[in-house]
């Protein structure tokens, strides 16, 4: 069917999400010898660790990697918002304002992680931040010299963006980790296996040594009060409050599963299943990095190229040896899991009128205990704004224990046009499959 | 260093680096909040990377656009509903 505003790619392998794992899946499928094409929502390349305005300002095994996927011929796509998936592995964007049709034989799920952000008394308000979306903002520009910034989470994020935020010139006022002394004590000692973490978390804490970085401790309300943010910081037995401008928090990270939902993949926990291949229990779709659970850039290198090269037919070789070595970061990923669980104090933080679905509005009394997803969204409207409850979804599944809804198309808002041009490519394949 | 760019927001212009993600350059103008959320309550940017969704914001006419996902432009337009 002729559509003016459409375009159509076809390639071997599409990989969704140009992060370490995107971008190590496309260098090693093109390097195989197929034809890839990679899409994300960025305006560049990095994902969110490697996030960056300009190249240089980047660690060397970041250039090093973005340097690999420049040169390996695979079509990379910024910009591009994957909004639908179609049966067989054809993936629907929006690129440019139009509709992207993606017709491939395998795709390569490397969507990252979320943060996870619970509610809490204030966390609506403007100036409350993630602690990843502090990171994000700060490498896309933020300026906050001289703003009194705190910090409270959990989890080996909080360092690096503490650091960060105190190179950039922020007033660092608080760095806040939730979980107790002894479990961060018992993670920290576990890092002499791997002393390039350990010195890195050093090098982290070094660069902002006059803050205070307390343990056990986490935000328990915000408010605001003439122009400031009045945060109450609480360890269980002692609260205090202090102002700030700016409060980065989050509860650690979650896996970015919408598109492996959508197309039917199995998910366990929140995380995408996967065999020693990395392919998920859908035929033709593999997943790599932090949907599959297993945290940090490292690991979704190394599961990355390995769904590269399975996808691309070339499994038996390099990709077995590496497999050991994916091992051994899921083995660190769970020992850092274990050490930063979330404590159970932050699920009573939520009070009945606490908004719990910001895109909708809708307050935790709204929200009756028992419901399934589906149930929250018809009664109240919960998830059915336009985030299509990536934010409370997996807050009320942390809180409540709720089942998550199935995924709708499309998976971000775009134009009537676009969807009207994408659906015509899927309802044809569908014909066609 | 790169140059600048001059924004529109809410019909004031306005010099921003070039280099900038747009929720970066609002927040550095001293907007807080980007829009007002079903409820009236004022909100902005959150989680940075396009997930929250809730730095919604006009742009050339084209509503609900993620402020953090795109990169200013010379001549954009910006309608902040906060």
């Amino acid at each position: 069917m002729p559509d003016a505003g459409a375009s159509t790619m076809r390639a071997d392998i599409v990989v969704v999400g140009a992060g370490p794992a995107g971008i190590a899946a496309a260098v090693a499928a093109s390097g195989a010898g197929r034809t890839v094409v990679v899409l994300d929502a960025s305006p560049r390349p990095g994902g969110q660790v490697w996030r960056h305005r300009d190249r240089a300002s980047l660690p060397s095994v970041a250039r090093m990697w973005l340097d690999r996927l420049d040169r390996s011929g695979a079509t990379v796509l910024c910009g591009a918002q994957v909004v639908d998936a179609g049966p067989g592995a054809r993936i629907g964007a929006e690129y440019q304002g139009r509709a992207l049709k993606v017709e491939a034989q395998a795709v390569i799920l490397a969507t990252g992680a979320q943060e996870l952000l619970l509610p809490f008394p204030g966390w609506t308000l403007p100036g409350v931040l993630g602690v990843g979306g502090a990171q994000a903002l700060l490498k896309a520009g933020m300026d906050v010299r001289g703003k009194r910034v705190a910090v409270a989470g959990t989890g080996p994020l909080l360092l690096p963006v503490a650091a960060a935020l105190a190179k950039a010139g922020a007033d660092l006022r608080m760095v806040a980790e939730q979980a107790p002394p002894e479990d961060v004590r018992r993670f920290a000692v576990s890092l002499w296996r791997t002393p390039r973490r350990l010195l890195q978390g050093v090098a982290y804490r070094a660069s902002f040594l006059s803050v205070r970085y307390r343990w056990g401790t986490w935000v328990r309300r915000v408010a605001e009060m003439g122009g400031e943010l009045i945060v109450t910081y609480t360890t269980g037995r002692s609260s205090w409050a202090e102002p700030v401008d700016l409060l980065c928090t989050a509860a650690g990270l979650v896996p970015s599963t919408e598109l492996a939902r959508l197309v039917g993949c199995e998910v366990r926990e929140g995380q995408v299943v996967v065999d020693g291949r990395q392919q998920t229990t859908v035929p033709s779709y593999y997943a790599a990095g932090e949907p599959t659970g297993d945290t940090g850039m490292e690991a979704a290198l190394v599961e990355g190229t390995i769904a590269g090269l399975e996808a691309a037919g070339r499994g038996s070789g390099e990709a077995g040896k590496l497999k050991a070595e994916r091992a051994a970061h899921r083995r660190f990923a769970a020992r850092a899991a274990a050490a930063f669980r979330l404590r159970p104090e932050l699920r009573e933080r939520v009070e009945p009128d606490t908004i719990v679905c910001r895109c909708e509005d809708v307050p935790m009394s709204a929200i009756r205990h028992g419901w399934s997803g589906r149930q929250a969204k018809l009664a109240t409207r919960a998830g059915m704004g336009s985030c299509q409850g990536r934010t409370c979804g997996a807050a009320l599944e942390y809180l409540v224990g709720m089942a998550r809804d199935t995924v709708r198309t499309p998976l971000a808002p775009t134009s009537i046009g676009v969807l009207a041009d994408l659906a015509s490519h899927l309802d044809e394949s569908q014909g066609a499959s | 260093m790169p140059g600048t760019v001059r924004i529109l927001v809410n019909g004031r212009s306005c010099d921003v680096p070039a280099d900038v993600s747009l929720a970066a350059a609002l927040l550095n103008a001293g907007h807080a909040a980007f829009r007002r959320s079903v409820a009236g309550e004022p909100r902005g940017p959150v989680c940075g990377m396009g997930t929250c969704h809730e730095c919604r914001v006009t742009i050339d006419g084209v509503m609900g656009r993620r402020a953090c996902l795109e990169p200013v432009r010379e001549g954009m337009q910006v309608v902040l509903d906060a």
